[in-house]
């Protein structure tokens, strides 16, 4: 089996949900309400723990510490997609984002289940179902919301029209795509998104908003390989702040 | 003396979970194997309940403390996603002394689970299962919080996963 490719593979899932869960961490505090405040908190720490699951694996490869790995890179060693890096915006944004995100990480995680490499089935098949719970609170926001006040389905509707060509860019393929699809380690890219597509226009239609024409939106792609926006160098000099301190702090 | 697997196991039971200090690790399902070798070295599996859950670390350190007190110099302590946690694995007397800490003990599930089964969690209070999921996070990651409509009384549950 390629190293290289499950390699590349471990990366994209763990730089996903690393940066993701920093983000989501960005709310604690600030949550327009406390339950929100509590969600957001925990799926930071659900994501950071996921994260940390793939880069023990990644270790495995002899690749450095999770630590080092999390901490020390710079933005354009980053395997995470556009979508995960952008700032929070309000909670409109936030929530869209994470419904858009979280309805794929669960496709990739029942997918991913069902791998070759034993490794990180055994991995997903434990994380879908924490993963579950995330997809549970973003439909259930995305429904209630989105079929409520004029203004909140104003404003998810421009969020989810900002968010989609991001959201289309987690689909970007691998280098070794069909190696890794010949064999059985992953379903790819492809079959991921046509899943997707299916679950979150489910969603989409009990409620008013409507997603944007997919043949006209181009997706943001860049991100698997290192190109990312403005956005992700910052979020990563904050994160790593008190490790580039004192790397051997106990906290 | 001679090690046998249930002595550690009946050690391991001193071990609770830090965030419900009524449940013991093994009652929460999370030690999964104790090996002892014929020269006496003891290996004990565990494996964590949520993927970020700050307190595995506490408790995997918990559980060499346990093993050292009781002077068993050679342990191996791993975690790993090898056996799988889920909330099945809690035990009867586990899913009781939850009851009386206050926490919902997780519904039993076959193969699959539903979330539905969230909306009518019985009330660890009154019994009821009038109950409404208010949100799927709670204080700690595997807690979900809920309101009884019979007794009018939020309440916690320990999350089925």
């Amino acid at each position: 089996m390629n190293e290289q490719a499950i390699k590349d593979l471990l990366y994209k899932l763990a730089d996903d949900q690393l940066i993701l869960g920093h983000r989501n961490s960005e709310w604690t505090g600030f949550g327009p309400i406390l339950e929100e405040d509590i969600a957001f908190s925990s799926m930071a720490q659900d994501k950071i723990g996921h994260s940390l699951a793939f880069y023990t694996l990644l270790q495995e490869f002899g690749e450095a510490d999770p630590d080092t790995v999390a901490f020390t890179r710079n933005a354009n060693q980053f395997h995470s997609s556009q979508l995960v890096e952008l700032p929070n915006g309000e909670y409109d944004f936030s929530l869209i984002r994470h419904f858009l995100y979280d309805n794929a990480e669960f496709i990739r995680f029942e997918m991913l289940a069902q791998s070759s490499y034993e490794p990180i089935a055994k991995v997903a098949t434990k994380l879908k179902g924490e993963v579950k719970y995330h997809v549970l609170h973003a439909n259930t926001w995305i429904k209630n919301l989105g079929s409520s006040t004029e203004e909140a389905i104003l404003r998810l509707q421009s969020s989810l029209n900002e968010a989609l060509p991001y959201a289309l860019g987690m689909f970007e393929k691998s280098k070794y795509e069909q190696e890794l699809i010949d064999t059985g380690v992953y379903a790819g890219e492809e079959a991921v998104k046509a899943e997707w597509l299916k679950r979150i226009q489910a969603v989409i239609e009990k409620t008013e908003l409507k997603l944007p024409d997919l043949e006209s939106t181009a997706p943001k792609y860049g991100g698997r390989y290192g190109d990312h926006t403005e956005h992700l160098q910052p979020l990563l000099d904050e994160m790593a702040e008190v490790f580039k301190i004192d790397p051997t702090a106990e906290w | 003396m001679n090690l046998t697997k249930e002595h550690i196991l009946t050690l391991l039971e001193e071990v609770k979970d830090p965030e419900i200090p009524v449940l013991s690790l093994v009652d929460l399902g999370v030690i999964t194997g104790v090996d002892i070798s014929e020269e006496g070295h003891v290996t004990v599996n565990m494996t964590p309940t949520f993927a970020g859950c700050p307190a595995m670390d506490y408790m995997k350190k918990d559980v060499e403390r346990t093993l050292e007190k009781h002077g068993i110099g050679k342990y191996t302590v791993n975690m790993s996603f090898d056996k799988p946690w889920d909330s099945n694995k809690l035990s009867e007397r586990g899913r009781q002394h939850l009851k009386e800490f206050g926490l919902a003990p997780p519904p039993k599930y076959d193969l699959i689970l539903d979330l539905d089964i969230l909306e009518h969690v019985r009330c660890p209070y009154c019994d009821s299962e009038d109950t409404s999921l208010r949100t799927p996070f709670g204080p700690t990651l595997c807690r979900s919080m809920h309101y009884c409509n019979n007794c009018r009384q939020m309440f916690e549950q320990f999350k089925p996963l």
